[in-house]
């Protein structure tokens, strides 16, 4: 779906768990997350400091996005 | 004496449970567990699982370099003459541990491997590392996958001569044998010609290669200005999962306004996907899709806005023919309302 997004010429940003997966199906932009289930959050904190990590992380695809990038590249948070 | 085989599933097929059990960490088992009955029976003495290692496909997704630690250590201790996976048909991060795990064995220890899977798991993704019999797409091809897999393993273990992918059943490796047709080329392609013409099926010898990769699009300029949408394959709908979106292979994806929601609640929203537990999400679904932040980033004035409508489906075994479809579709939508940038989650 990554791959058909940029297709149609908008810049998009993976954020996903599987980072490998996400590299196989041609993401160009790769934001890793936290685990499968709650990519964007951390049940095991309390709701403020999940919300803080989640605004981290979307932060950093808004960064991605905003990096020219030639190929494939992974954001570590 | 027969051949020790160690053998790799996950905890579906050690019925330890589904998504719900996927987290736990590698088990080692004596003797065979679920499918590994079907290869010892094919084997017929000739080779037999020694050890069986259970691992939860989330374990080995998210805690790879331990997994791949523990699982080296045991099939190191029992020196197996062989080490094989699955089949994990259309199961994806499956897939990818049977792939990755067996890839590690050949390399660190040296002992031969083979898996199977669906070849649009992501996992054959190594299928040029890794030899991998082309199974189903789900389960229900076990009876043919676990004998064509038997079959190619005790080959192998007996060092005889692997014909080619389309007579042993394994995906195409990308590795070129020379050998003698029994026809010349011009006989063939005059006959790969009027099977062409009589609208008969024929195989050609040289497949063009599929290298589909799309070139990154240029950077957005200024986010303060920019209109960022929302995109999941984590199957968040709104709560009753109003248009039907299939747990797994899902046949359509939905597309639902978000104008005024200040964040997912789970009152409103919930997921649909059938391949995760589903707990996390349906509790808070922000987890899954950052409404939440990306409404309080708008009203700070760091993105200009966050787009009316979100576009979701649920990617578990969907066919990839039918997710590019879905984005391909969504995607003249997103232009067409002046979308700047896409966000999409995965889970």
């Amino acid at each position: 779906m990554v791959k058909e997004i940029e297709r149609a010429g908008i810049p998009v940003v993976h954020m996903c768990t599987v980072t490998p997966i996400s590299m196989t199906v041609g993401a160009n932009r790769i934001v890793p997350t936290i685990a499968i289930p709650h990519p964007l959050g951390n049940p095991a904190l309390s709701p403020e400091e999940e919300k803080a990590i989640r605004r981290k992380l979307v932060e950093r695809a808004l960064e991605a996005l905003t990096t020219e990038v030639e190929d494939q590249t992974i954001f570590e948070v | 004496m027969s051949y020790k085989v160690v053998h790799y599933i996950n905890q579906f097929f050690a019925n330890i449970g589904g998504e719900e059990m996927a987290h736990v960490a590698p088990e080692l088992r004596d003797g065979f567990v679920g499918p590994g009955m079907a290869f010892n029976q094919a084997w017929k003495g000739e080779a037999e699982i020694v050890k069986t290692i259970v691992c939860g496909d989330s374990y080995f997704a998210e805690h790879e370099a331990d997994a791949k630690a523990q699982v080296l250590e045991w099939v190191k201790a029992e020196k197996p003459d062989f080490f094989i996976a699955g089949p994990a048909f259309n199961a994806g991060r499956y897939g990818y541990a049977c792939a990755t795990i067996c890839a590690t064995v050949q390399e660190e220890l040296g002992i031969p491997v083979l898996t199977g899977m669906y070849e649009e798991n992501p996992g054959a993704d190594l299928k040029n590392k890794v030899l991998m019999v082309a199974t189903a797409n789900s389960a229900a091809g076990m009876r043919k996958a676990a004998p064509a897999m038997a079959k190619l393993a005790l080959k192998m273990m007996k060092g005889e001569k692997i014909g080619a992918s389309c007579e042993e059943g394994y995906m195409p490796n990308g590795i070129r044998k020379n050998f003698f047709e029994k026809k010349v080329g011009a006989e063939r392609a005059v006959d790969m010609l009027v099977a062409k013409l009589n609208g008969k099926p024929f195989t050609t010898e040289y497949p063009m290669p599929s290298f589909d990769r799309v070139a990154p699009n240029p950077a957005v300029k200024d986010l303060s200005k920019a209109t960022i949408a929302l995109c999941t394959s984590g199957g968040i709908v709104p709560k009753g999962n109003p248009d039907h979106i299939e747990s797994s292979s899902a046949s359509h994806y939905g597309e639902y306004c978000i104008a005024g929601v200040e964040k997912l609640t789970s009152e409103g929203y919930e997921t649909a996907h059938g391949g995760y537990d589903p707990v996390y999400a349906n509790a808070d679904p922000n987890r899954v899709l950052p409404v939440d932040v990306l409404r309080e980033m708008e009203k700070e004035g760091k993105i200009g806005k966050l787009h009316d409508y979100f576009y979701t489906t649920v990617g578990n075994g969907t066919a990839v023919a039918n997710a590019k479809a879905f984005a391909a579709e969504y995607a003249q939508k997103l232009l067409q309302a002046g979308v700047h940038a896409v966000i999409m989650t995965s889970t």
